[in-house]
């Protein structure tokens, strides 16, 4: 069957097999390889992309459910060479180790910043609560959600 | 990999076009809404449909409203949207108790009542919500409505009311005075499924329960209903000895197995307590006295 959707602001088709996990479509149908395919079972969030602005695990997603929808992934982070204050935040916090769940963490917690601002750390241990990190017990990541949330509102002030 | 086996997929344009794609392609066609239970059985082959019938444009099937007095929650109604409907919260708080145990975050943005309901596990907390609340599903097929009570809707393991060629559309929950509820469960992580879990509704009159409703989920192989110690709780006066009772008939009535969640008396000592517990706090409510 044919599908088409918007892919990090790119109109994008292709012929699919049904049952195609939009996890697959988006690393093997179009090559982006920053999404992470995990468990398989919706159990740790490593494939978290955004559709319609909302953290979904694309593994349990048919690519074919997503025709005429919007679906940002971790490559849209960067924007003309500049990270995103999330990234930013991973970076200066040191909330990864061995990097794999970072790809459904960055898109679960740019869409938590996106709907508020300023999370507690409690907000943000609920949010990530579908996502599981074996590196850094997460304190890093909360950090790292902070930093950003502070320099997101820093910068909006002197905007 | 985990990929499920092949089929056919179709949009559903509306609610007629979805029922009539039920009709003609018959037993071996499946609704499809949020897909987090159905998909990963698929991909487990524990479900194999030849068709998939897609319902998740079905805008007009996503609401919750106040109606003839009633909550009236589409069938495509998501988990979040579950979790952060005021008017649910106010009339029914064991939604949002519920739903904030739900899953995760991340799975409630997709999956959805109907979804669950008719999913029909007994380890899913909206199938003793809604039992709870005394929720009543509409079932639409080519010949119309019909309206069932949740009592009759789940007839065995992952057994619905649900005919072929029909489909779930929306639950209804009556608004009666004195209302208050709650759901209470021990889970082992945040997002596993319950290790037990009950869900209460009484309806208080006058300082007295004219109403009860109680229900427990992952305790059994299909939702248990309470039905003995509903009948225990009408016309008594709420007191911590009336609710110890209620949670021996809990802990008696239900019909747990062993397995990595625990052994066959903790999970009864659980149902016991957690019962106890969603009563004294569904009264607390009902009373406007909670802490």
């Amino acid at each position: 069957m044919h599908v088409s959707m918007t892919v990090n602001g790119e109109q994008v088709s292709g012929e699919i097999e049904p049952r195609l996990l939009l996890v697959h479509f988006i690393r093997e149908t179009l090559g982006l390889k920053g999404t992470h395919w995990g468990c398989d079972t919706s159990n740790c969030g490593a494939c978290v992309v955004l559709m319609d602005g909302k953290p979904v695990k694309s593994c349990t997603v048919l690519a074919a459910m997503c025709e005429g929808h919007e679906i940002r992934t971790v490559e849209s982070l960067e924007v003309d060479g500049e990270m995103d204050p999330i990234q930013h935040g991973f970076h200066e916090r040191h909330a990864l180790q061995c990097g794999f769940c970072t790809p459904g963490m960055l898109m679960t917690t740019r869409a938590l910043l996106d709907e508020n601002p300023n999370p507690s750390e409690e907000e943000i241990r609920t949010a990530i609560s579908g996502g599981i990190c074996r590196c850094t017990g997460y304190k890093n990541i909360v950090s790292a959600v902070r930093w950003a949330a502070e320099h997101e509102a820093a910068a909006k002030q002197e905007a | 990999m985990q990929t499920p086996a092949p089929f056919e997929y179709e949009r559903a344009r509306s609610v007629d076009g979805a029922i009539e794609a039920l009709q003609r392609l018959g037993s071996e066609a499946r609704i499809v809404a949020g897909g987090h239970s159905l998909l990963p059985m698929m991909k487990l082959r524990l479900a194999n449909p030849k068709h998939l019938i897609d319902i998740n444009e079905l805008a007009e099937l996503a609401y919750i409203r106040e109606e003839d007095g009633e909550i009236r929650i589409g069938a495509l109604t998501r988990h979040v949207d579950l979790q952060r409907s005021e008017p649910l919260a106010r009339h029914f708080p064991l939604f949002r108790d519920a739903e904030n145990v739900i899953a995760d975050p991340v799975v409630r943005n997709r999956g959805t009542i109907g979804g669950s309901l008719c999913q029909a596990d007994a380890a899913e907390d909206l199938s003793s919500v809604c039992s709870a609340a005394k929720a009543r599903v509409v079932i639409r097929g080519t010949d119309g409505e019909r309206v069932v009570g949740m009592e009759d809707f789940h007839v065995g393991p992952y057994m619905t009311a649900v005919g072929s060629g029909e489909m779930l559309t929306e639950v209804r929950l009556s608004l009666r005075p004195g209302a208050g509820s709650a759901h209470e469960k021990v889970e082992r992580r945040a997002g596993d499924w319950a290790i037990a879990a009950a869900s209460a509704a009484v309806w208080m009159e006058g300082g007295v329960i004219a109403d009860a409703g109680i229900a427990l989920s992952a305790v059994g192989m299909t939702t248990i209903h309470l039905g003995r110690a509903e009948e225990l709780l009408r016309g008594e006066s709420p007191s911590d000895e009336l609710f110890a009772q209620a949670g021996e008939i809990a802990s008696a009535d239900c019909s747990p197995s062993a397995d990595g969640r625990g052994p066959v008396d903790y999970k009864r000592h659980l149902a016991g307590v957690l019962t106890q517990r969603a009563l004294r706090r569904s009264t607390a409510r009902a009373l406007k006295e909670e802490a």
